[in-house]
């Protein structure tokens, strides 16, 4: 494998990784802190992806600036989600077990009827734009501009988000729900407002991460599910309730999804599953688990 | 003493209202229109489908959404052996090959619990569905295959005996010392473990029990398709339908399973024939409400005449 190879292979594996990062980190804040698995985490990113097109198709409003307007959207949709279904059923439900499982197959409902709202909106045809496609070089290999665009902002976008959890007193409460929600409770924390916005949050990075999608792809109101899959698995590969880790775990994917599609282009899809069977029976914590 | 009479009453009625309903599925063929005979025939596979999946996931609280993969493995065994065998040996084929590789997966996967066990079932369902196409369209070079048909009417039949048969494993598994294991399993594990029951085996085996009959179910029903795909036979549909229907009906009673299997399916025919550009909304709409207004399903409400009955099939 030769230099110019190596980095051609490196730099769009970071690229995609930089966008299952932003997807994982979504879905970990869902199903880490707010235990709702949700299957529908894919049909937000398409929705993003469409709220961006129709912007700029029908407005004429640039893709980047849209990200300020879909973000918000699809946050306050999911919030409304969390608040009228999944907090119903985490009070009715007996256990948190019984509450995966209900919420899980709640989301499976869901995902049906925003998949086929969007259909009904925007029809069944592949849609498509072109912004930003102008080339530029790096060492040797050619990259259209949107793409580094696109990377460049899942990293800005994940980092401030690290902050966010990190260094701030709702970041705290976060990560004290994720750990131990009824504690949390205990010592103050308001649950139900704190797991509401973990899962209007982890809708919104799909959002946005649909946004940015929608500027690389064509998309169809079909493309949520696979992304939904790889951000499962990037998620149980960090470790379930790290949000760090599956932010590592989404450019892992990337880079092992850009090895083996220049090995085989078809096998990259069995290959996450493999790794995915294998790591829940070998580490089920994830590889930042201890 | 009058109440206990009137159980013992309504316990004999079982065996006769059952023959009656067999009686009737037999004879059915004879009477009614084609588009009926396979209306039925789905009706007969997707009961077949949500009470072998719940002979394991009801009483353990282990949610298997494998059951596409088992499925979907007996509607391949059907398509490759073709008219090769007959049509009977076809069919316990698909059922043995399921059995084999859910005891394999039973093996693997012992040490997961709750939501892990539920995401590997998935995965694995997913795994095999891409591995059988990645190897259709690199090895085979095609991606779909044709499947020798066999006549309505054979299907039909073949369709009722897996029925009855999964009915009666599940009705004597609730009943023996497995059925109550697995009930024990699912309030504490470790509680049925220290009393001395070997909790890993009667996992495996009543998992391998319940995926034998999604196996029969697929070759059976690939020779009513003609054509089949991987994106068909191994349709994540088949996993959650049966969860639903189970959850739908009320996990609990085999005769709830049998009630979300049949009215799921009529629905969805209602609705598919009525509806046809929003049938799938309307579904995922049904699908949300009944999860969050009926936990417990049409036979967790306490209306009184399902009351009776329930007291009639407990007593």
């Amino acid at each position: 494998m030769n230099l110019g190879l190596f980095i051609d292979v490196l730099i769009g594996g970071l690229m995609m990784g930089g966008l299952y990062a932003l997807i994982a980190v979504g879905l970990s804040l869902q199903y880490g802190v707010a235990r709702v698995l949700n299957v529908s985490h894919g049909e937000f990113i398409m929705l993003g992806a469409f709220a961006t097109y129709s912007l700029y198709t029908l407005c004429g409003i640039n893709p980047f600036l849209s990200l300020a307007i879909s973000g918000p959207v699809v946050f306050a949709i999911a919030l409304l989600m969390h608040r009228t279904m999944f907090q119903r059923l985490r009070k009715t439900s007996p256990s948190i077990e019984v509450f995966e499982g209900s919420s899980l197959l709640a989301s499976f409902g869901l995902l049906f009827i925003i998949q086929n709202i969007a259909m009904l909106i925007w029809g069944p045809d592949i849609k498509g734009y072109s912004y930003l496609t102008d080339t530029i070089n790096i060492g040797g290999a050619i990259y259209a501009l949107n793409r580094l665009l696109s990377l460049v902002l899942a990293i800005a976008i994940g980092l401030a988000f690290y902050f966010f959890i990190v260094r701030t007193r709702l970041g705290k409460a976060i990560r004290a729900a994720a750990q131990d929600a009824n504690t949390a409770q205990l010592v103050g924390v308001n649950i139900h407002w704190v797991l509401g916005l973990c899962f209007g949050l982890g809708a919104l990075m799909a959002g946005l991460a649909g946004s940015l999608i929608s500027m690389m792809y064509e998309i169809t109101p079909l493309i949520g599910f696979p992304y939904t899959i790889i951000a499962i698995i990037a998620v149980v590969l960090g470790g379930l309730g790290n949000i760090l880790g599956s932010l590592i775990g989404g450019l892992i994917l990337g880079l092992v999804g850009s090895i083996v599609m220049y090995i085989h282009p078809g096998l990259s899809i069995i290959a996450f599953y493999i790794i995915f069977l294998l790591l829940i029976l070998v580490k089920p914590t994830g590889i930042l688990g201890k | 003493m009058d109440d206990e009479k009137k159980r013992a009453i309504r316990k004999s009625y079982l065996p006769i209202f059952s023959l009656c309903i067999l009686a009737l599925a037999v004879l059915m063929p004879c009477y009614v229109s084609p588009y009926t005979i396979i209306s039925l025939n789905n009706i007969f596979m997707f009961i077949a489908l949500t009470v072998s999946w719940a002979v394991f996931s009801g009483p353990s609280h282990y949610i298997s959404l494998a059951s596409a993969a088992f499925f979907g493995i007996g509607i391949y065994v059907s398509a490759i052996l073709g008219d090769s065998i007959p049509f009977p040996v076809i069919v316990i084929i698909g059922g043995l090959l399921s059995f084999l590789i859910a005891i394999l997966v039973g093996l693997s996967s012992l040490r997961l619990r709750g939501m892990y066990f539920t995401i590997f079932t998935f995965g694995l369902s997913e795994l095999i569905r891409h591995s059988v196409q990645w190897w259709e369209v690199n090895i085979t070079g095609t991606v779909g295959r044709i499947v020798v048909s066999v006549d309505a009417r054979t299907v039909y039949y073949s369709m009722l005996i897996v029925v009855v048969l999964t009915l009666v494993m599940a009705y004597f598994f609730k009943r023996s010392k497995y059925g109550l294991a697995m009930r024990g399993i699912g309030e504490s594990e470790e509680a049925t473990d220290h009393i001395g029951v070997n909790v890993n085996a009667v996992k495996i085996i009543s998992f391998a029990t319940s995926t034998f009959f999604m196996g029969t179910a697929g070759a059976i029903m690939a020779t009513r398709w003609t054509y089949i795909d991987p994106a068909i036979a191994f349709d994540p549909l088949y996993s959650f339908m049966p969860v639903l229907m189970a959850i739908f009906g009320g996990i609990g009673q085999i005769t709830g399973q049998i009630f979300g299997a049949t009215a799921l399916t009529l629905l969805a025919d209602l609705l598919l024939t009525k509806f046809p550009y929003y049938y799938n909304l309307l579904y995922g709409i049904i699908l949300v409400t009944v999860i969050i207004f009926m936990p417990k399903g049409i036979m967790g409400l306490r209306l009184p005449s399902i009351k009776r009955w329930q007291e009639g099939e407990a007593g």
